[in-house]
């Protein structure tokens, strides 16, 4: 009798050891193909310099990281990098709370609500740049022609990157929106019929019990959003072009790597600048992680 | 009275950000329809075409094939989901409710590759394709999306989900593994794949970078960066270029406002990789 439930056991434990790895193989093998392989080898090829014309790649060592260290471009490009951020995450966060909040009210119209704001998230990025790139206009856009004013949106070096940043709040507060209902669906509503019979109005409400209740969502929120952000391209690519004078003043890490990678050929260099977003990212992500403890409750 | 002044602020405040956002789509439709000479016209500035300009359509089709163009993305949206969602299905399965040696290891994998930029694994990934002779393929726009470490972190969850006993059950009738997985869990993680495939497609259809890349030729590569190069081209025929990002994207908004539950739904559930 024991044995044989021994057996059995044993004869299960070998069955759920071959099946699953059988189901894990096909998404394995695809990682360590697309993923891990690449990982490395971006990685490695960061210690090289790309060869001219069929030439082999040399070695150079810590060369790369050096020029990279050195090169003003590189840190400009950073600091384009930082100001949109800046600018992107904390302003579409704080948009997207206090919309989330209203919607999560028993009001009229919230599906429309809900609909008209998530709709930049389904349209693609090239598309809205092109929009916002008319809007912008200096002479025949919409915005300038509206306010009267004369304003150079995309094409003054001190505005262009904020400019740019408006457009990834317009695009991105909706889905940030209905990731803050998701979490404000679980807050239970007395606590809020509570806090009115205390006397408390509609704004400390917010601070002292949304916001707490909520912070593991605004947490995730924000890790991904700033993550998000660092990987600005596709906005920077289709509004600035080669004579735009901002041009410096708006390239973003993930477009100097794309210039360096695809356009010049200069892979190894490219190669370089993306280890740099990555360790970059990797920083602000163990600094938020540590940062969290003060001021996300779990329970 | 002073809850009804916060009601009429609160509707003030939803109707201006609702008419921001509307603004740029409706600016782009009525520009798509203009003449070049009205949309440099300020004074008094067009807000509406006189004559709509619906030649502007077969223009832009004329110069961008945009039919090619839309089987490009669709193939690419459609062939990505099914491997997407094939395979992490299976492996959300496995790592949710299989034991088996090497399965932390292995899993840690998928989280790494979650957290890691994708940029970094671009130059490889290309590298690879054209050494096989596969850019300006659809194969090469599939490429990168064939499984999804992503996806399998949601099915992983989405098992963890069900209750144990609907497995036990299954076996104490004699169920092996890959029957209880076809015929007793899969089915009922319906809901997660739909999620994966609704997360798959909309960022398939935006990803720019990827498909200027693997194919910059204009009959082998997506919407998206056709129209990065119709920008480069176009760069002062406001209405043409208006046409296009309006030809491009307005399938996927009447298919979002269809379906907006799931993709809202779907979008949340996937949440933060966007």
């Amino acid at each position: 009798m024991r044995t044989q439930e021994k057996k059995k056991i044993s004869s299960r434990q070998k069955s759920e050891f071959i099946w699953g790895w059988l189901f894990i193989l096909p998404t394995m093998l695809g990682l360590i193909v697309l993923n891990i392989y690449p990982m490395i080898d971006t990685i490695r090829q960061s210690f090289y310099k790309t060869g001219d014309f069929g030439k082999g790649n040399v070695f150079v060592g810590l060369d790369n990281y050096k020029k990279v260290l050195g090169d003003a471009e590189v840190w400009q490009a950073l600091w384009n990098t930082i100001k949109y951020a800046i600018v992107e995450v904390p302003l579409s966060l704080v948009i997207a709370l206090l919309l989330a909040v209203m919607l999560n009210k028993k009001i009229k119209g919230r599906d429309v609500f809900r609909t008209i704001f998530f709709l930049p998230m389904v349209v693609a990025p090239a598309a809205i740049a092109m929009v916002w790139k008319w809007l912008y206009n200096s002479n025949f856009g919409l915005i300038n022609n509206t306010f009267h004013i004369k304003v150079n949106w995309i094409s003054d070096p001190k505005i262009a990157i904020y400019s740019i940043a408006v457009i990834g709040i317009w695009s991105v507060i909706g889905y940030n929106m209905v990731l803050f209902l998701a979490g404000l669906q679980e807050v239970p509503r007395d606590y809020y019929e509570a806090a009115a019979l205390d006397g408390a109005n509609e704004w400390h409400q917010l601070i002292n019990i949304t916001v707490p209740l909520i912070s593991p969502t605004i947490f995730f929120v924000l890790v991904t959003r700033i993550i998000a952000a660092m990987q600005v391209f596709d906005l920077i690519y289709m509004l600035i072009d080669l004579n735009n004078p901002a041009w410096k003043k708006t390239e973003s890490l993930v477009f100097l790597f794309y210039k360096y990678s695809f356009e010049q050929s200069k892979k190894g260099y490219g190669a370089t600048v993306v280890v740099v977003l990555l360790m970059v990212i990797l920083l602000l992500t163990v600094v938020q992680l540590i940062g969290q403890k003060k001021w996300v409750h779990y329970d | 009275m002073k809850k009804k002044i916060s009601t009429i602020v609160m509707y003030v405040v939803l109707a201006v950000v609702s008419f921001t956002m509307l603004v740029p789509f409706v600016w782009m439709f009525l520009t798509a329809f203009k003449t070049t000479a009205e949309t440099m016209q300020l004074d008094p500035f067009v807000i509406v075409p006189s004559v709509w300009q619906t030649q502007n359509f077969g223009n832009v089709i004329k110069a961008m094939d945009f039919v090619r163009l839309y089987a490009n993305t669709l193939g690419m949206m459609a062939l990505r989901i099914l491997f997407a969602v094939l395979t992490a299905t299976l492996s959300g399965y496995a790592f949710a409710r299989l034991e088996f040696k090497g399965k932390n290891i292995m899993f840690a994998l998928v989280l790494l590759q979650m957290m890691i930029p994708v940029q970094i694994f671009i130059i490889p990934q290309y590298v690879m394709v054209s050494k096989l002779h596969l850019t300006n393929t659809i194969f090469g726009l599939v490429f990168p999306g064939i499984v999804s470490a992503f996806g399998t972190f949601l099915l992983r969850q989405a098992y963890m989900q069900l209750p144990k006993d609907l497995e036990e059950a299954a076996r104490l009738d004699g169920c092996n593994i890959p029957k209880t997985f076809f015929y007793i869990m899969a089915p009922l993680t319906k809901s997660a794949m739909v999620a994966l495939g609704i997360f798959t497609a909309v960022f398939a259809y935006k990803d720019l970078m990827w498909s200027m890349i693997v194919c910059p030729d204009n009959r082998a590569t997506t919407l998206a960066s056709a129209l990065a190069k119709m920008n480069g081209q176009y760069s002062q025929k406001y209405p043409e270029l208006m046409m296009a990002a309006l030809i491009s994207c307005v399938p996927m908004i009447v298919i979002y406002i269809i379906f907006q539950k799931q993709f809202i739904e779907g979008i949340a559930t996937s949440g933060g990789k966007l």
